[in-house]
């Protein structure tokens, strides 16, 4: 693989795929954990980590894998990973657990990442595949932080508050206050202030890869032909 | 695979899943083994903290943690035996703190820590994360959302009397959130519950561990109610 291939590999897991605003996929702990910074990027860690480690053992074990037993080992594999991640977790970030206690087995059922394991990294080498890992992981937790500042910033007036709950002591003062005596807006902070939030970030993207388009329209003459619809899980075997 | 029979196919599969079973097995118990301790140890900070906000260590002369009774009651909403942790001050009872659950929150139970002197005073009401109610509404009664829960702190069953253990809104005294009824009623009651289960066992609670017949007098705790 040349560097080519690993841009390609970064530019599809933090743009042109994204988990969360292309593929639309772990929209169960998306929308429901980012109602502050902390919690959105507590679980997009936990993932990113999750993710990196199944592409690292899945990539590693496809020659002994075959077909028939490819989709029970894997979920052996994420599950166990996110086992894992939980105890470390409760070990050391304690306070964090508890608030994102019940999400962090749910990471299992996070689609994308048996997705990318089917799709990528049973066919891939290994580093390409941890790439693919934490590019996608990556995506989807610059999605998850965008819409955590969104909700925080309109739900609560503040913005990276109770960030020593990730980061230690030292995180405790990096509290924002963007508004002052801010009753907060209530529909930011409930789950339909998630979906409105997690629309408005598609709709966002889709506008700038609609500008994108034009503006190569323009310049070549030629309307790009083909479908909008992206597939999600390679290819289709 | 024609040339390998259904049975070699099946065999090899299920010995190549056996071993990954093992390996990811083996996995998850060396990070159990290893985060064992620390767990414990954050759980068990995670309580001090809570427990000493309460009742601060300074004041008690007694290590609270291991000075604890068992006790189950309809009027603590709990269906297992409860830890309630006892503060003695040169021996003599000082305060407790009952762990008392709200079953009637928005969002289910809600979990509280009552700290009580020994004369049925109030030292304080904390809830136990983690809780289900309304984030914006009835998620006041968290000490980092309001501080509203500190309401209680000097409250007893003779102030306000039994007429005031209500929220306003029922004609009692206690603040109600706004557009949140449901949690706060809750919470009062819960802890008038814990205040009334106190007071009509306190002797008992403080007894119970000097004499160390936990067993026996768990068992009368339970035929008393």
């Amino acid at each position: 693989m040349d560097t080519a291939e690993y841009k390609n590999i970064t530019y599809d897991g933090l743009w042109n795929k994204n988990v969360a605003t292309v593929q639309i996929l772990g929209l169960c702990p998306l929308l429901a954990v980012t109602g502050s910074v902390v919690n959105a990027l507590g679980l997009g860690l936990a993932t990113v980590a999750v993710l990196v480690g199944s592409n690292l053992s899945v990539s590693l074990a496809r020659s002994f894998v075959t077909n028939a037993i490819r989709l029970p080992t894997f979920v052996m594999i994420i599950a166990s990973l996110t086992t894992c991640v939980e105890f470390i977790m409760q070990a050391y970030t304690f306070e964090l657990y508890q608030i994102l206690g019940i999400f962090i087995p749910l990471i299992v059922t996070n689609c994308c990442i048996l997705g990318r394991a089917d799709a990528f990294a049973s066919k891939n080498p290994v580093l390409p595949s941890i790439v693919d890992g934490l590019m996608m992981g990556t995506g989807f937790m610059i999605v998850l932080f965008l819409l955590g500042a969104m909700r925080e910033i309109l739900g609560h007036g503040t913005l990276f508050a109770n960030m020593d709950l990730l980061f230690g002591a030292g995180a405790a003062n990096m509290e924002i206050k963007i508004f002052d005596e801010f009753p907060g807006i209530l529909l930011a902070a409930l789950p339909p202030g998630a979906f409105i939030g997690l629309s408005l970030i598609i709709a966002l993207k889709n506008f700038i890869e609609r500008q994108r388009e034009l503006r190569k329209i323009a310049q070549t003459g030629v309307p790009i032909a083909g479908s909008k619809r992206v597939r999600t899980t390679g290819a289709i075997s | 695979m024609t040339d390998i029979s259904v049975g070699t196919s099946v065999r090899r599969n299920a010995v190549a899943l056996s071993i990954f079973a093992l390996i990811t097995v083996g996995v998850v118990a060396l990070t159990h083994v290893n985060t064992r301790e620390p767990i414990k140890k954050a759980k068990q900070a995670a309580l001090e903290k809570s427990l000493y906000e309460l009742i601060p260590r300074d004041n008690h002369t007694n290590n609270m943690l291991e000075d604890v009774a068992w006790v189950k009651s309809p009027l603590l909403a709990s269906k297992r035996k409860k830890k309630v942790y006892l503060a003695r001050l040169n021996g003599a009872p000082y305060a407790a703190i009952l762990q008392v659950t709200a079953p009637e929150g928005y969002g289910g139970k809600i979990q509280l820590l009552t700290g009580i002197y020994y004369d049925g005073t109030l030292a304080g009401v904390r809830m136990v994360p983690p809780h289900n109610e309304t984030p914006g509404l009835g998620d006041s009664i968290e000490l980092k959302k309001s501080d509203w829960i500190l309401g209680f702190n000097n409250k007893s069953l003779v102030n306000p009397g039994k007429n005031g253990w209500q929220v306003k809104k029922d004609g009692g005294e206690f603040d109600q959130f706004t557009g949140a009824t449901i949690t706060p009623r809750a919470v009062v009651r819960a802890v008038h519950n814990a205040l009334t289960y106190f007071d009509h066992n306190k002797d008992f609670l403080f007894n119970q561990v000097q004499e160390s017949e936990s067993l026996k007098q768990e068992d009368k705790i339970l035929e008393d109610k």
